[in-house]
């Protein structure tokens, strides 16, 4: 349960974290932290090391060189166990226990008994809207309900610092909206949250930091408006597709620093009125512009940016 | 399209080794087990191990004891050996009595005994009872039916190979007795005697329980005593009780301690760990769970058998308990093995239905043990459903004390505790990476 927090200490420290399953490298000098009541995103593609990194936070994997701290105690033990919360991709719970006896047995293993434990449960039962079916077994449970009583095992002891493995892996728009709740009420709670998810407009929503991590590595840090600036400066994607190929058109994108693909023309620009400048010119040399877009890029497109590929190819 | 369904199964049977297991590995060997068993690949009926007191000592009592020992379908025994003393050289070297025979079938040392008596030389054959002859006793274990049959056949056999002078002395003795020089009178004497001995001969043939009494009816005069088993009334529902009961264990256990992959798998095992639950305490509360149902499933079945098939379980509840205890734990154990050695579900199903049927074959579950060649019995050994068997047998068959259940329950706790060191080895393989 909470302790009187050290508003100045982070709640997890990442350092120079490497490690090695025979001859594949899954971390590579991982850095970070993550400060009280921060919502902090990992954003990576399969086997990028995410999973890797989250195990070696919640001690189920001993990094080979490098150091976890969780307010400020080493990663696996009891204080710190005790300060996390772990919530797997999978959904692991038992299907033959209902949703109470899940919360129950989870709490058990966490330590809780007695009055703390039943008011833990009733907790979760109110905050994963699971109140009307606790008495349902799990597996009777549609997904996203699975889902929601995942989240609420790996929080029935309150931890301070929850680690979120992809928790809308699979469930409909409706039920993520819910966990999206849940989560606010997580961070009006004033605890932190590491989240990992493959959907960038989740990310973009709820995390307060992002780290971009691939092959090991984390290659970029910071909020969604640093990491786009990092990547992009202030500018803006302009693309505007001409009627018919036209021989002038490779010639007009380039003139104005563009560049032509599928008979698209890309440009990049610091304001939106210049847009004026660039279909000016396309009338001047006669190509016939009939379709403009303009984009502020995303994280999506700093990842592309960043990794040559799309996030879930 | 046949082709493409069919080429599809083999395909999919080659690379499911559970099922290539229990398709060619399990038949063949059970197979094999079961030729062994009934003697497929022995040198003809097993030998029934008997011991053989003689009390006359008389000439005629010492050759049919050498025709008795050189039977090849008995193993007689004068006096305790290895071979009836559980492969242990025993305390005592002094020839068996009467009393001690009788305590080596009570306690299982041997299915069958034979008590030559005094004055047996006098007069050994009984063409007829006279009531002048002492019968030989054959003391036996009902749980071994063939044994006392074996004997007493191979008894009456030795009279006619080793004593035909006996035979004929009797015979003139008959002759003179009856006949008296076949006179008149005499040749009366002995249509009578010939009537009668037709109408006894007559009896044999429409009798359907010749030896009801106790006592046989051939060249020589026996008498078999039933020495263990023979208050009981149903005295074969113990031993099956056992039997099924500790394989049906091993499938439970097996099942029961299943449920760690199943959590691997789901991941749920990996937020334990995260807890504050240690490994080892996870494998003390699956091995508790195991025990526990499979104590519970011994329990229920001996309640069965003793409210269907009036098998006394309330007179035997000490060495029942410590049995069932000392079963549960071992099963448990073993389950706890397979489930740390198995990477899925379907592998350690097909592991264990594998690993339990032959041990169960080979332990007695299926056949009795007792009627198995010597070699499988030895093989038998190694599997604690002999062990488990055994126990059960000393408790409701033989009615030993809880204090003589001391090798099996040594046995069977070394295994559980060997077991189970070997699945926390295991299992390290779910700690940290």
């Amino acid at each position: 349960m909470s302790e009187t927090p050290d508003r100045q200490q982070p709640a997890l420290c990442v350092n120079s974290v490497s490690k090695r399953f025979g001859t594949i490298t899954a971390l590579s000098g991982i850095s970070f932290s993550v400060g009280q009541g921060v919502c902090f995103g990992l954003l990576g593609p399969n086997g990028a090391g995410k999973s890797t990194l989250i195990r070696s936070i919640v001690g189920r994997v001993t990094p080979d060189s490098g150091t976890i701290q969780v307010f400020g105690e080493p990663a696996g033990t009891e204080t710190a166990r005790s300060a996390l919360g772990w919530v797997p991709q999978d959904l692991a719970l038992y299907p033959l226990l209902t949703v109470r006896e899940n919360l129950d047995t989870f709490g058990r293993f966490q330590g809780l008994n007695g009055e703390t434990l039943n008011t833990a449960i009733e907790w979760c039962l109110e905050w994963a809207h699971l109140a009307d079916r606790s008495d349902s077994l799990m597996k009777a449970l549609s997904g996203g309900m699975k889902r929601r009583l995942n989240l609420a095992a790996g929080l029935i002891h309150r931890p301070r610092l929850v680690l979120l493995d992809e928790p809308t892996v699979g469930v409909d728009p409706q039920s993520r909206n819910r966990i999206f709740e849940m989560i606010g009420n997580l961070r009006e709670l004033g605890t932190s949250v590491i989240y990992t998810t493959h959907y960038m407009e989740e990310a973009e929503r709820l995390c307060d930091r992002i780290a971009i991590v691939d092959h090991a590595h984390i290659i970029a840090e910071g909020t969604t408006d640093e990491l786009i600036t990092q990547s992009f400066g202030a500018q803006y994607d302009v693309t505007m597709r001409a009627a018919e190929s036209e021989s002038a058109a490779p010639d007009w994108a380039s003139a104005l620093g563009g560049t032509m693909k599928d008979g698209v023309a890309h440009f990049s620009i610091a304001r939106p009125v210049e847009l004026a400048a660039l279909l000016s010119a396309a009338g001047e040399r006669g190509v016939n512009v009939i379709d403009v877009a303009l984009h502020r890029p995303n994280l999506e497109s700093v990842f592309l940016k960043l990794t040559g590929r799309e996030l879930r190819e | 399209m046949i082709f493409v369904i069919l080429r599809n199964g083999f395909r999919a049977l080659r690379r499911d080794r559970g099922a290539l297991v229990l398709a060619f590995v399990l038949p063949i060997a059970f197979f094999s087990i079961f030729a062994l068993v009934f003697g497929g690949m022995s040198s003809g009926t097993p030998r029934v191990d008997v011991a053989v007191v003689d009390q006359d000592h008389s000439s005629v009592s010492n050759r049919l004891v050498d025709g008795l020992s050189r039977e090849s379908s008995l193993r007689v025994h004068i006096k305790p050996d290895a071979h009836t003393n559980g492969g242990e050289a025993p305390a005592s070297s002094a020839p068996y009595t009467a009393a001690t025979a009788e305590r080596a079938v009570r306690d299982g040392s041997v299915p069958a005994a034979i008590i030559i008596p005094k004055g047996f030389g006098e007069h050994p054959i009984a063409f007829r009872q006279s009531g002048n002859q002492t019968p030989i006793a054959i003391l036996h274990d009902s749980s071994d039916p063939i044994a006392a049959q074996v004997v007493n056949g191979m008894l009456q056999k030795v009279v006619m190979t080793s004593l035909p002078d006996a035979m004929a002395s009797e015979g003139t003795k008959y002759l003179d007795r009856f006949t008296g020089g076949l006179t008149t009178d005499q040749r009366s004497r002995m249509d009578s005697a010939l009537t009668r001995l037709r109408d006894y001969q007559q009896r044999r043939q429409h009798s359907t329980t010749a030896s009801d009494d106790g006592l046989t009816n051939g060249l020589i005069s026996v008498s078999i005593r039933d020495v263990v088993g023979g208050n009981k009334s149903n005295p074969m529902v113990a031993f099956y009780a056992a039997g099924i009961g500790v394989m049906f264990l091993l499938f439970t256990a097996s099942s029961a301690a299943g449920s760690l992959i199943d959590e691997a798998e789901s991941g749920a095992l990996d937020r334990l760990r995260s807890a504050r639950v240690s490994m080892t305490t996870l494998l003390a509360g699956k091995l508790a769970y195991s025990a526990s149902l499979a104590s519970l499933q011994l329990v229920a079945m001996f309640l069965w058998g003793a409210a269907v098939f009036h098998l006394d379980l309330f007179s035997h509840l000490p060495g029942f308990v410590v049995m069932t205890v000392a079963t549960a734990l071992a099963a448990a154990s073993f389950g706890m093995v397979l489930a740390t050695l198995s990477r899925t579900r379907p592998q350690q199903a097909a592991i264990s239905t594998l690993l339990i049927l032959t041990m169960s074959a080979l332990g007695g579950s299926m056949f009795p043990r007792f009627l198995m060649p010597p070699v499988m019995k030895a093989i038998g050994q190694f599997t604690f459903n002999a062990w488990a068997i055994d126990g059960f047998t000393k408790v409701f068959w033989r009615d030993l004390p809880v204090v003589d259940l001391l090798p099996q329950v040594a046995v069977l706790a070394a295994t559980s505790i060997i077991l189970f060191t070997i699945a926390r080895l295991l299992a390290r393989r779910w700690e940290v990476g």
